[in-house]
């Protein structure tokens, strides 16, 4: 009987808790900060049951040729704004260069035609936006390995950043430069590539000429365009605002495998 | 078929005086109600994360361009200027200002967007926030329906309460009441202490087919999942075809929604609400015809 009586009580807790949760109102639920530790949990399990499954490095689908999309829409910037980009591009980017430093011993500097030279990788894989829309498209590439093993990271690198060309927010403080960031479990991924080809041509600027980063098993902003520098880093405290890249300075999720 | 069914006094005989028996178990209550918290939930991030692209595909990829299954969008109407709600449905085209397209934002007044703002979770915040709401409460779904398959295999729930029964399969008795469904008319006394068979069965299809189909096009969604599980894109015909299923299925598990709550409605909102809260539920004797 005792039993019951609580069992009620419990009920008319658990319903005046309701109650005092609807008359808050939804803001005040949405920025509590439980709220917000109760979705980083979400987060959290879904990095951990991914990195469970994909435990044996398997790759993403590769498509053929034939499945290629007819278009690929682009999202972000179109065209970095600025003089300096406009001058490297209408020189074929022969002036622009790839910066790999951070915590590495041999930091490197590279042309476009160095990278270029460097074994190639070429795969047809599934792009999705976390807006809802895929399209599929074929990417040639030198792997991100193959630059880390030759920069040799120190052992504290837990992350590789990856910073751009295009301001997609104007700020005064530069915070609105695109970056986005990985950790060596993706990083070493064979089909991580730093992509200089499209669909057998060249990368066109609207798909982040002269280098862009495909992650194939993440959605896509992790997929940077217009990267100029690659830095090893232990933390992502220092870089940007501190989440790790552009959006996810602004509210998106820094791991993005769903 | 009137001789053959006994009469009211006889049948009321059997139990003259209002009984209550237990009806459902603690985890099925509690499962229930984490279920509707969840559901909830996940169609309204749902409704938010589709308004960012309102449209649906077959296939692999699909994007503005490609002819879409379903789309929601808003135009202009080219007289008087207005905006238009415009909804189209494998090459039909609806005209849904005011819910779908063209809907009433309590600040900013009448605004373009796919779902109306009523709909949608968690309002303000974007992408990335109805994102985090949707896959937490996509864990939590995925959790509490563990428990409750768990539960339900080992207690002897689906054997006895939801597989139905061989007098239930016969086709007459199916038929009977299908019957009594169009005619609304709820079971009393004795036939009020199981599932009715539709009830069963329709109980079964959300458990055993709606449910996980959700789930599996939900991770047919996730580059990293059809990494580790590529046979999902086959089982679905594609990353688009997966995201329609998905939709197609939550409109299904909406409609499922809305005949049960007409069904609690017109069996006793009352004693449904009290059996899915306490577990107890009063079995009121048959009277009349």
């Amino acid at each position: 009987m005792s039993l019951r009586i609580s069992r009620r009580s419990l009920l008319r807790a658990g319903s005046a808790a309701g109650a005092s949760l609807l008359l808050s109102g939804c803001d005040g639920v949405l920025e509590s900060p439980a709220m917000r530790s109760a979705l980083d949990f979400g987060q959290l399990v879904s990095l951990r049951v991914q990195r469970l499954l994909l435990s044996e490095q398997p790759l993403a689908r590769e498509f053929a040729v034939k499945d290629i999309s007819p278009q690929f829409p682009l999202n972000g910037t179109a065209m970095p704004s600025g003089f300096p980009y406009f001058q490297m591009m209408i020189s074929q980017f022969a002036s622009w260069r790839l910066t790999v430093d951070g915590l590495v011993r041999r930091p490197l500097s590279l042309s476009l035609d160095e990278i270029k030279a460097l074994p190639a990788r070429t795969q047809i894989t599934l792009h999705s936006c976390d807006e809802g829309w895929s399209a599929i498209g074929q990417w040639t590439g030198v792997q991100l390995s193959h630059l880390l093993q030759a920069c040799e990271p120190m052992p504290n690198v837990r992350y590789i950043v990856f910073h751009c060309l295009d301001e997609l927010e104007r700020t005064p403080d530069r915070s609105g430069l695109y970056y986005e960031s990985l950790d060596l479990f993706d990083a070493f991924h064979p089909q991580t590539i730093l992509a200089y080809g499209m669909n057998g041509g060249p990368l066109p600027v609207a798909h982040g000429a002269p280098l862009r980063l495909r992650v194939e098993r993440q959605i896509g902003y992790k997929n940077a365009k217009y990267v100029t520098r690659i830095e090893a880093v232990e933390t992502l405290d220092h870089v940007g605002r501190g989440k790790g890249g552009f959006w996810e300075d602004r509210g998106y999720q820094w791991y993005a495998g769903l | 078929m009137a001789m053959s069914e006994p009469s009211p006094v006889a049948r009321a005989g059997a139990s003259p005086k209002r009984e209550v028996i237990y009806r459902h178990a603690l985890v099925v209550r509690a499962t229930h109600w984490i279920n509707v918290v969840c559901l909830t939930l996940l169609l309204m991030s749902g409704l938010q994360i589709f308004n960012y692209h309102p449209a649906l595909y077959w296939g692999n990829y699909g994007y503005r361009g490609v002819p879409s299954v379903f789309s929601i969008g808003a135009e202009r109407d080219p007289t008087s200027g207005e905006p238009v709600g415009v909804t189209r449905i494998a090459g039909l085209s609806l005209v849904t200002t005011g819910v779908l397209g063209v809907s009433h934002d309590p600040e900013r007044g009448m605004v373009a967007r796919a779902f109306p703002a009523w709909l949608t979770w968690p309002g303000e915040g974007g992408l990335g926030l109805a994102r985090d709401w949707h896959f937490l409460m996509a864990w939590l779904l995925v959790a509490n329906g563990g428990v409750y398959l768990l539960f339900g295999a080992f207690s002897g729930h689906f054997r006895r309460d939801l597989a139905p029964a061989a007098d239930q399969l016969r086709v007459r008795h199916i038929l009977a009441d299908v019957w009594d469904h169009v005619r609304l008319r709820v079971p009393r006394g004795e036939a009020a202490r199981r599932y009715n068979v539709l009830q069963k069965l329709a109980y079964l299809t959300v458990v055993f087919l709606l449910l996980p189909v959700m789930v599996l096009s939900g991770l047919t969604m996730s580059p990293a999942v059809t990494a580790a599980l590529p046979g999902l894109f086959d089982l679905f015909g594609g990353r688009q075809s997966a995201r329609t299923i998905h939709f197609l299925v939550a409109d299904l598990l909406v409609l499922f929604v809305l005949v049960h709550v007409v069904e609690v409605l017109l069996a006793g909102a009352v004693n449904q609400m009290r059996s899915m809260i306490t577990g107890r539920f009063v079995i009121r004797p048959r009277v009349g015809p």
